[in-house]
């Protein structure tokens, strides 16, 4: 009885430790923007009911919206050809397809400017082409948004529908094809709603992703506002309340998309496991096709590698020798030797590898032990704590950059409240929280997908909890705790839109030596510094899926 | 003497008891089968022998010593896990040096334990092999092997042949009996099959809702079951509704459907309305009669040496018959009387009027 009592124990410190970090702010920040110095109030909100705050929502929705049906329009037709179809180059192209998410969101946004900017390689060579006085068109507005959007999501559609075509069981295209249905009717009546909960899924994200999408409206918004922006926008003004009542409004959004969004998800258990085998893959048998097919795949290629194969070109660019050419005039090593040899701005580095490393270990340890406690013990309240553990991933970046940047500016440790901003702390706490669904979603579904008569087996050999955890459950979870860790590193370590709010000039990660470089026009180093956070995430995200498949 | 003893275990999962009350005794050595249909209670009482789980009321005392509240860990009770929860990520030998490790044995020492486990279970030399490159049978002995390897107090196997082809089943099955009869320990195994549960087992206890219905060798089973649902539940047979006139010049003096038959080999009951419940070889196909029940058949199946009818008969009543292969024909009308040689196949079971 005394071990059920440990247990329930540690359940009930997990859930406050996730109720102090995750609820708690969100929940001041709703108080803050209803308070003014004479109390009560609803001045903000009504400051809140301007035109233009209004457009900035509508914005976010808008290009929310037309992301998902940009991404799906893309991501879809990619994920039949190089799912259903065989043809030359398949898998090292299919593999190339989603290079995009080894992107943090800042460097494709940078990698953009580079290549379609006023200045960019593309823009200027069209414009040389054409003999034009101006460039082609400029890089900026919602279109600019859409264009970066539709890049770096359509990927999860890709994945998405990859994933879902994979597990299809081709017994059921048989019979559809026995029954006498054509390919357009097997298509639309068997594959397209057996993908409804894929597609479903990857709508979901994308959606959520773009509503919370910073980086791409930041650089490129101009005039137009989305309400991510706004909010930076509002809060660099000094309206903090204003600023509360617009994350509150951002906020909601986000759940009640969610909520409105989360109908597909009945149709999982339809789709459920593999039974049969996968359907195999159409051997396309004519030349002039296998060609068209082969040449299209690779135009493609080489059109989603350009960001990277940019930002690779504009990081061995000197300082000031790149103006009007297409082309830099002069390439070399010193912006790579700078980030080593200056330790003003080699200290980014430096602070974002710790900032994520730390962040990622709290994460993969809070995960751990929400799957002992909520999935192997089964302690009263897990799906609380289950929840809880979800809930950041429907809340945009920036609103709990504010909430945790509110809870943490006041001294108040009765309340649970300390003063973390300026310090070392926030920045790991807040990535811990943004990265607290994606590392439990993976370590939770390894808990699931062990057999617990394994952990019962060991008891019966004389295993107590710590060898069976040791020995058996951690080296069976060594795959879904690399997964969670590899997701958590890469997006703590690429992170922007927290750091932007909450970071001190000691603290300074990668992302925002990158803005400040550019500020200053020394894109190489900006670029240099892309080509790291790249390169860092490409490694980790290898690592990852390679223990994950080997394991 | 008694080696493991079950007192009025009850384990209840909300309203509802999974075991119920179940004293059960077993001698050192002997292999005893737990046979129920599903939701009987069989697997909930193997996993309070494991101890997985914990009685709300009632003891399990081993050699005389209360082991209830002892942890699995320290309980010393090994088990084949029904899909046999081998470690995937370590080898043969390495699955089998778990446990003998948790007793401090180390070197030399293990090794020899661990190839003398192996070769019990013939995989002598699979020391290096992984779990997945292994065939379900060799799975299965490795996983029995590694129950063993630590020298453990009691054996709990879990429907240890569920997850194997039928057509491995009956040798292995065969290979489990010798290997523990050889070993020598006390085992209780759970299974839904009969055939397993009396092939292995030199008792069968046979339990519904959590109740034990009756213990006792295969033989007692089948010759003098307990009640109607251990003689249904126990061997092929059908039953049907029957009034006990009371004793006749010979035996025992009943009326099926207005046919009256004297039964001399059955068991005593008090004259009134009764359930009888028959084995197919108790009884005998004739031409219709006027002592026979009359009926029509309606399935006839074809099982080697004879054949195995269905007689549905006038009063509706399904019952099944063991016969010569081709006596009779599907749609034939024909008699059944009890057969001369009725070998105990014949209980009735006197129940209150409906």
């Amino acid at each position: 009885m005394t071990r059920i009592r440990r247990v329930e124990l540690l359940g009930g410190v997990l859930l406050l430790l996730l109720i102090w970090l995750i609820v708690y702010p969100l929940i001041l920040v709703l108080i803050e923007g209803f308070r003014g110095p004479q109390g009560w109030t609803l001045d903000f909100v009504r400051s809140f009911l301007q035109p233009h705050e209004a457009s900035a929502l509508w914005g976010s929705v808008w290009i929310s919206l037309v992301s998902v049906l940009l991404a799906a329009m893309v991501g879809i037709p990619l994920a039949f050809l190089f799912g259903r179809y065989d043809f030359p180059g398949r898998k090292i192209l299919g593999w190339l397809v989603a290079l995009p998410a080894v992107l943090p969101p800042l460097v494709g946004v940078i990698a953009f400017l580079f290549l379609y900017g006023e200045s960019g390689f593309v823009s200027l060579m069209i414009q040389r082409l054409l003999g034009l006085e101006q460039p082609p068109w400029m890089l900026q507005g919602a279109g600019a948004i859409l264009l970066v959007h539709a890049y770096s999501m359509y990927v999860y559609f890709y994945l998405f529908t990859r994933a879902g075509l994979a597990s299809l069981d081709a017994s059921v295209l048989e019979a559809a094809a026995s029954l006498g249905a054509g390919r357009w009717r097997t298509l639309r009546r068997v594959v397209l709603p057996l993908l409804y909960p894929s597609l479903g899924g990857a709508a979901l994200l994308t959606f959520m992703t773009s509503l919370a999408s910073f980086s791409a409206p930041y650089i490129f918004g101009g005039g137009f506002r989305v309400m991510t922006t706004q909010i930076v926008a509002t809060r660099l003004n000094g309206d903090d309340e204003l600023a509360m009542i617009e994350t509150v409004s951002l906020t909601m959004v986000a759940l009640i998309a969610l909520w409105m969004l989360r109908g597909p998800r009945r149709l999982d258990s339809l789709a459920g496991g593999r039974k049969g085998m996968a359907p195999v893959r159409v051997r396309v048998q004519r030349r002039g096709v296998r060609l068209a097919l082969a040449l299209l795949g690779w135009g493609l290629a080489v059109l989603l590698l350009l960001p990277h194969l940019t930002l690779l070109l504009v990081s061995f660019v000197p300082l000031g020798t790149w103006t009007t050419e297409p082309l830099p005039p002069a390439y070399t090593w010193r912006n790579y030797l700078t980030l080593l040899e200056d330790p003003v701005r080699a200290r980014p580095l430096f602070n974002s590898l710790w900032l994520a490393s730390a962040s990622t270990v709290a994460a993969v340890a809070i995960a751990l032990a929400a799957g002992i406690l909520s999935v192997r013990s089964r302690v009263p309240g897990r799906g609380l704590i289950e929840g809880l553990l979800a809930l950041p991933w429907a809340v945009p970046g920036t609103v709990f950059a504010i909430a945790l940047a509110t809870a943490f500016s006041v001294r108040a440790p009765l309340a649970g409240r300390f003063v973390l901003v300026g310090t070392l702390w926030i920045l790991p706490l807040a990535y811990l929280v943004r990265n607290l669904p994606i590392t439990s979603r993976a370590v939770l579904a390894g808990f699931r997908a062990l057999d617990p008569s394994l952990d019962e087996a060991a008891a019966t050999l004389g295993a107590g909890r710590w060898r069976t955890l040791r020995q058996v459950t951690l080296p069976l979870l060594r795959p879904a705790l690399l997964a969670g860790a590899s997701l958590a590193f890469v997006t703590a370590f690429g992170d922007f839109v927290t750091s932007i709010m909450l970071y001190t000039y000691d603290t300074r990660p990668i992302s925002l030596e990158i803005l400040s470089s550019l500020r200053q026009s020394d894109v190489g180093v900006a670029a240099a510094y892309g080509v790291v956070l790249m390169a860092v995430s490409a490694a980790v995200f290898a690592l990852g899926a390679d223990q994950g498949s080997g394991g | 003497m008694t080696f493991l003893r079950l007192e009025g275990l009850t384990k209840r999962f909300g309203e509802m008891a999974a075991v119920d009350g179940l004293s059960l005794t077993i001698e050192r050595g002997e292999m005893l089968s737990l046979l129920g249909p599903s939701g009987s209670g069989k697997t909930t009482t193997l996993r309070l022998l494991a101890g997985f789980e914990s009685p709300d009321q009632g003891r399990v005392m081993v050699e005389g010593d209360d082991v209830t509240r002892l942890e699995p860990v320290t309980r010393r009770f090994g088990m084949v896990f029904q899909h046999y929860a081998l470690f995937p990520h370590l080898d043969v030998a390495q699955n089998l040096a778990f446990g003998l490790e948790s007793l401090g044995v180390s070197g030399e020492e293990l090794e020899r334990r661990v190839a003398r486990a192996l070769a019990l279970v013939d995989l002598a030399g699979f020391e290096r092999r992984r779990i997945g490159q292994l065939s379900g049978g060799q799975q299965q002995r490795v996983a029995l092997a590694r129950a063993l390897a630590p020298e453990p107090r009691v054996l709990l196997l879990d429907e240890p042949l569920s997850n194997l082809d039928p057509s491995l089943r009956e040798r292995t099955r065969r290979e489990i009996r010798e290997l523990i009869r050889r070993v020598g320990i006390t085992t209780v195994l759970v299974t839904h099959e009969q055939d397993e549960a009396f092939d292995l087992g030199d008792r069968v206890a046979v339990l519904r809702r959590g109740r034990l219905e009756q213990v006792g060798t295969p033989e007692d089973l089948y010759a003098s079951p307990a009640n109607e649902f251990v003689a249904e539940f126990v061997g092929r047979s059908s039953s049907i509704g029957v009034m006990i006139l009371g004793p006749a010049d010979r035996g025992l003096r009943v009326i099926i459907e207005g046919a009256e038959w004297d039964l001399t080999d059955t068991n005593a009951a008090p004259a009134g309305p009764a359930l009888m419940v028959v084995r197919p070889e108790a009884l005998r196909l004739m031409s219709p009669a006027p002592r026979a029940l009359i009926g029509t058949v309606t399935e006839r199946r074809f099982t080697g040496a004879a054949s195995l009818f269905t007689i549905l008969t006038e009063g509706g009543a399904s019952l099944e018959v063991t016969g010569p292969p081709r006596s009779v024909r599907a749609g034939e009308r024909v008699g059944i009387m009890p057969s001369r040689r009725a070998g105990g196949g014949i209980h009735l079971f006197p129940r209150a009027l409906p």
